[in-house]
Order: C-alpha cells, then structure tokens, then sequence
C-alpha cells in the first residue's frame, strides 16, 4: 500500500493558489492510498489544459494525452491490460468541446475506466474562455459581451448516453469528493465524475456553489432509479440554480466490454505472445 | 520602392502592437464576414481581438465560438462556400487536427484566409516556436507565406486575400508567423485606413461558384476514375503556380499605394554579388540577415534569401539566383524525419536542372523554440563553408544539438 505523501512528486505545482484542482489531487491521492492500489497497478490518463499537469503531481504511471482524446487512450490501455487500474482527468473544454466525441461511445461500451472531468466552465489554461459548460451570458475572453450560447448539462447527457456510473462532486467539499472518487474507482464499468470546481484566477465560483449544492445521498436519492436521476440532473435548470444536487446519480450494474469479449478474457493481451503463426492456416489456400 | 515607401508611408495610424494584434486588424480591414475560432496558445489573442472588433461594432461578422480546430474550418469552408470571407486562426495541435479539412477547402476551391502561429507539435509538449505545423501542411495545396515582422503579418493578410481570391487562383492560403518571437512581441506598426484597404481590396465575389438557393447546385459528390478527378487535381497544380505571378504584381501593387514592400515569393539582399547565399525562412531569416551583415563586415561574401512562400516554391526565383555560386546554405526549422529540412530538400530538387548548380549545404535549427542566435547562424556559416569544401553527404546536418550526433 501506498502513502498519500508517497504518491506526490518533487515538481513545482503551478496551478494558481486556490484553484479546483488541488482537491481532486488531493482526493484521488488518498483514495489511491485508501483502496491498497500500488503506484504501477494505476495508469492516469490526462487532457490539455490547467487539470492536465494533475500527471506531474502523482508519482505513478501517467500519459499526457493530446487535447480531448483521454477516453480512447484510457479505453487502449484498459483493453490491452486489464490489471491496470485507468483513471482519465479531462478538462471541461477537453471532455465537452473538442473531445465530445468520444463520450457516447465510453458510456455505452463500458469499458472499466473511471473518468473525472474538472468542470470550472472554461478553458483554464488558455486564459478564460467560454465552453460548452459556461453559463449563457457570461463574460468572458472570448465572449466580451456575454456567451450567447446555452450551456450543455454533462450528468443529463451522460445520463441519456447509457452510462452505468454517474456522479457529481464539488471541489469544494473534499471528504465528499473523496467519498464520490472512491466509489466511482470501485465501479465495475465506466464511470463518470464530474466536479464542480472554481478556476480561482477566471472564474472563481466557491461562494456559488457553496450555497447551493446539497448532497444526494442525504436527500433520499436512489442511485438505481434512472428517472429520477434525470429529473435530479435538471434540477439546477429547472430551480434557476437554487439547488445543486451532487453525489452519485445513478448505478447500474451491466457487464463490461471485456466481458462481452470472450475472445480477450483470461490472459490480457499484454501478456499474450507478440506473434501469432499463421503459416499453417494460410497453407490450405496454397 | 524605397522613394516611394518614404513617400506614402504617410497614410495609416502608427501603433506599438503585437503581431497577433496586427493580424487581428488585417482581418478587420479585411472586411472578414465569418470568423469560426478555438483558443490555443500562441494563437488565442488574435480570435479575442476580433471577438472584441466585432461586440463593439468596429467589423461586421460573424463569429462562431466552434467546439475544436476541425469544426473551426469546417465553418469556415461552410461560409465560403455561400460567399463569404471567411477567416481564422490556429497553431500547432489545432492546425493538425484541421488535416483532413484543409484539403477539402482546396479541393473545394475555397480563398480561405488563416493565421497560423507557428509553434512546436508534442509530444512532448511545447509552446515555443519552430515550423513543423505548418510544414507539415504543406501537400495540402493551402498557399503558404512566413512573414518575419508585424508589420509584415498585416500586409500579408491583406495581400494574400487578394492572391487567393484571384479568378486564376481561389485556393485558400495561410500566414505563418512565428509563435511568441512575433506573436506576443511588441512592435510599431502602421495600420491602414479603411478606405485605402477597400479600394486595394475590394469584397469577396466568388466567380467559380456559390451555394446559392436560386441556382442549386451539388459539390463534393463521388467521381469515378474514368471522370475529372485527375483534372481537377492537375487545376490546383496551376492554380498554386499561378499564385505566385499574382503575388509578384500584388505585392508591386501594395507597395505603390502603401509604400510598403516585403519582397514577393522571396525576400533578397546581396544575392547578386556574393559567393554564398543562405536561406531560411521566418524570423529566424531576421535574424540570418543580421548575421550575414556581420559576416560581410568580416569580409565574407554571403547574400540572403529569405522564402516567404513555401507554397507554391519559389523554385525558378532561386534558380536564377543560385547561378555561379560556390554554395548555398539552407536553414530549416521543421524536419521531415528520414530526410533532413523540407526548405534545403525542396530548395535541392528545384536546382537539379540548373546548369551552373551549386552545392547546397542544409542545417536544422531552432527546433522547439531552441535559441538561434546571431552567433549560431555565423557558426552554421563557416561549417557550411567547411563542408562544401570537404563534401556535403547528408540532405541536413543538425546543429546545436545536446548531444553529439551520431557518427559526426
Ligand atoms: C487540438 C488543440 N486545440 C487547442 C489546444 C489549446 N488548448 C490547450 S488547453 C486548452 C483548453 C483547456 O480547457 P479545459 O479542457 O477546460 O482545461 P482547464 O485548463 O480549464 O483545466 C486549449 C484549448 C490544444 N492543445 N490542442
Ligand atoms: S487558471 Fe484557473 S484552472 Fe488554471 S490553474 Fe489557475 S485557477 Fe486553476
Ligand atoms: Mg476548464
């Protein structure tokens, strides 16, 4: 087992003092620590943005994707080896923007992979503008005069995208986040976090949210009742952001990708030889 | 040029401003109608000055906050095809991912205007300059010029509009500028008035084609064989060499009424009567023409040859210089791995039918936003020197490596 200390590198943090970020290192440090994974049973895959350098920070396998393609890589590493424990951090922008694509197919494959999405409503690292996730109105680098597009609601799309593991967090509440990681780590499919999180320097959210988010699980939700999951997910919408639901929305249980793969089960095809003979099987068409 | 440029110089406003800022107002005289955007760095400043144009009513356009660089060009491909002038901005990662789409603009025919910041492709990851996006784009068939100042960025824009929008070229182009060197570097520039553009620049007409709801028409559809691909194929071909004889009289054009002159498909100094010539492109040319002033001073004969278009290659321009030469010297800040520079291999094929052909020696440099300094270019001189005297065996040596090449 691991230490949370042991699971931190000698490297300069350079996110801003007070960004979102520094929780979810820190949770998903000590869940790490907490479910007994050593350092090299963990792959991190991450994104382009601010959320990205969360690689340099942890002392164990990480890749440093190209912008929004996280979920294809974590989906490779997981399906070539499954003893890997895969973890994805995307940005907003990386994961609703230029990487949206790739969500869906996540979801309903359902490959093992936890993936985490820093959602601080802008592209942090390019100084500030708006994503798909910024509130309709707002002001920002790109948007002088206010973003005059509707934002997209990630736990409804996800939701609607078949996935068997869907959750919110807020960075601001880390025994919750850690509770909320812990829980998507240990789902058997795919499972999605998206936190909630102030960009300090851009757009600096922590008094929003900390009135209003109330927890799910305090609330009486029901994780395995997807319609009531959906109409949780529209809550914030629907109050005009009086309430902001966060927790674990929905979970199913529903076989994986490899399990419906017979073909790759038993040994992982990392540990398959490299080379197959087909010599014998051609020689019949000689 | 020069009487002129004293001359007229006088019109515009002079201003102390980025480069991307100065692209940013070329696309505003421009009268750009769409502009789809994507930050990334060292672009993003040039999308939020036209956002700021545009939400103050200073350019009429339409600007599309598009979810990544593919989506960026397709819009903007969407908008020329109906009309109108379209523009954007990208670098690196986001002018990769755009591939796929850039070749359809061309094969669609489309005079597209795009900036493009050079800067370094990951892994691993860098924001500092060198050319390999751009190179990298270069059988696309876009039109490709590196400009080496502010001022230049600007000019070019407004230049290349017009070159692409020519009835015997409408293929669309880009203007590379160097990442941080130019982009986030602070320096006077003249920005035209208005009128003066409009008169210089008049508003995009499409004489080939449009989607036009009176007259349908359907683009793109599956051809066989046996049909015109090959001859539409062999159109963009003409098209890209005609843009260099539009880029001779545009540029000759621009200088008369803005007193500014840059050079054409190359930038010369000293070229007639020196031994040498050395050639690169972008700043680090700048930096070459600073160095060969120096060296000259020391008594070396040495011309400059900046290349400002890439594509279509100033291949006969060079030609004619490189007669009667001991040798030239090429610069690259890109590589095409297995086969040493782009510039120096492409500069080498170009001189294969001279009859007075001299050796051609190529260095790459700078890559990553590596330092190129004054002294580095002087160094890369006298090696070149050494080697055409000893035999150049190699497309590119590689200079300033960490590390010592292997078998060097
Ligand atoms: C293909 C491509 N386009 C654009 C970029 C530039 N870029 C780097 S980070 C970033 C935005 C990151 O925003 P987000 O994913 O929300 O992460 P944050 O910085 O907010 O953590 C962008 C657009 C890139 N690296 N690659
Ligand atoms: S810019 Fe925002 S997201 Fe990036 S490190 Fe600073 S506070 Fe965090
Ligand atoms: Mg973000």
């Amino acid at each position: 087992m691991v230490s949370v200390a042991e699971l931190g590198t000698a490297k300069k943090n350079t996110w801003c003092p007070g960004c979102g970020n520094f929780a979810v290192l820190q949770a998903f440090k000590s869940v790490v620590s907490r479910l007994g994974l050593e350092p090299w049973e963990v792959v991190v895959v991450t994104g382009i943005g601010c959320h990205g350098k969360i690689g340099d920070y942890l002392a164990l396998n990480s890749f440093h994707t190209i912008h929004g393609r996280v979920l294809p890589l974590a989906t490779g590493i997981k399906l070539a080896n499954p003893r890997l424990t895969v973890v994805g951090f995307a940005g907003d922008g990386d994961a609703y923007a230029i990487g949206i694509g790739h969500l869906p197919h996540a979801a309903r494959r359902n490959v093992d992979l936890t993936y985490v999405v820093h959602d601080n409503k802008v592209f942090g690292l390019t100084t500030g503008q708006a994503t798909p996730t910024t509130p309709l109105g707002m002001r920002t680098r790109s948007t002088p005069f206010g973003t005059p597009e509707e934002p997209i609601n990630p736990i409804a799309a996800v939701l609607a995208m078949g996935a068997t593991f869907v959750a919110r967090a807020f960075s601001g509440d880390l025994r919750h986040l850690e509770e909320v990681l812990e829980r998507a780590l240990r789902h058997r499919g795919f499972a999605f976090v998206d936190v909630l999180q102030p960009c300090y320097t851009f757009y600096d959210t922590y008094g929003y949210y900390r009135e209003r988010v109330y927890k799910l699980e305090d609330d009486g939700h029901d994780p395995s009742d997807w319609n009531e999951a959906m109409r949780r997910a529209r809550e914030e919408e629907v109050t005009g952001g009086e309430r902001i639901p966060i927790g674990v929305f929905y979970q199913v249980d529903r076989p994986t990708l490899l399990d419906r793969l017979p073909h790759l089960s038993g040994v992982p095809l990392v540990d398959r030889p490299p080379r197959v003979d087909v010599a014998g099987l051609l020689e019949r068409f000689r | 040029m020069t009487a002129q440029a004293s001359r007229l110089a006088e019109g515009g406003r002079w201003d102390i401003i980025t480069a991307n800022h100065a692209v940013a107002h070329a696309a505003r005289l421009a009268r750009v109608q769409v502009v789809p955007a994507y930050p990334i760095t060292p672009q993003t400043t040039i999308v939020e000055y036209l956002a700021d144009f545009i939400e103050r009513g200073e350019l009429d356009a339409r600007y599309i906050r598009v979810e990544s660089e593919h989506s960026a060009m397709a819009a903007a491909i969407g908008a020329s095809t109906v009309g109108a002038r379209a523009f954007t901005a990208t670098a690196s990662q986001g002018l990769l991912l755009m591939h796929e789409v850039l070749h359809w603009a061309v094969g669609a025919r489309l005079p597209i205007g795009m900036a493009v910041v050079n800067r370094a492709v990951g892994p691993p990851w860098s924001i500092h300059v060198d050319h390999q996006d751009a190179i990298s784009q270069r059988d696309t068939g876009w039109l490709q010029l590196f400009v080496s100042s502010n001022q230049e960025a600007l000019d070019s824009v407004l230049m290349m509009y017009k070159v692409a929008e020519s009835p015997d070229v409408l293929l669309p182009f880009m203007v590379c500028l160097d990442g941080f060197v130019l982009s986030h570097t602070y320096a006077p520039v003249n920005i035209p008035d208005q009128g003066d553009v409009d008169s210089f620049l008049p508003p995009y007409d499409p004489p080939h084609w449009r989607m036009d709801p009176d007259a349908p028409i359907t683009y793109g559809n599956l051809v066989m064989p046996d049909q015109l691909y090959m001859e539409m194929r062999w159109s963009i071909d003409r098209a890209s060499r005609a843009a260099k004889d539009r880029l001779k009289e545009i540029s000759t054009e621009f200088a008369e009424k803005f007193g500014r002159y840059h050079g054409s498909a190359i930038y010369e100094r000293w070229s007639q009567d020196s031994d040498y010539l050395m050639v690169a492109s972008g700043t680090l040319a700048s930096e070459a023409e600073v160095a060969i002033e120096e060296l000259r001073r020391e008594g070396e004969s040495v011309g400059l040859v900046k290349i400002r278009l890439y594509r279509p290659f100033p291949g006969e321009e060079i030609t004619e210089l490189a007669a009667g030469k001991k040798g030239i010297i090429v610069v690259d800040r890109s590589v095409s791995f297995g086969h040493g520079g782009p510039l120096a291999s492409d500069l080498r094929a170009s001189l294969y039918h001279a009859e007075d052909r001299p050796p051609v020696v190529g260095f790459i440099a700078g890559l990553g936003g590596r330092d190129v300094r004054v002294r580095d270019l002087k160094a890369i001189f006298r090696s070149a020197k050494r080697k055409i005297s000893e035999g150049v065996d190699r497309v590119s040596y590689w200079y300033g490596l960490k590390v010592r090449e292997v078998g060097e």
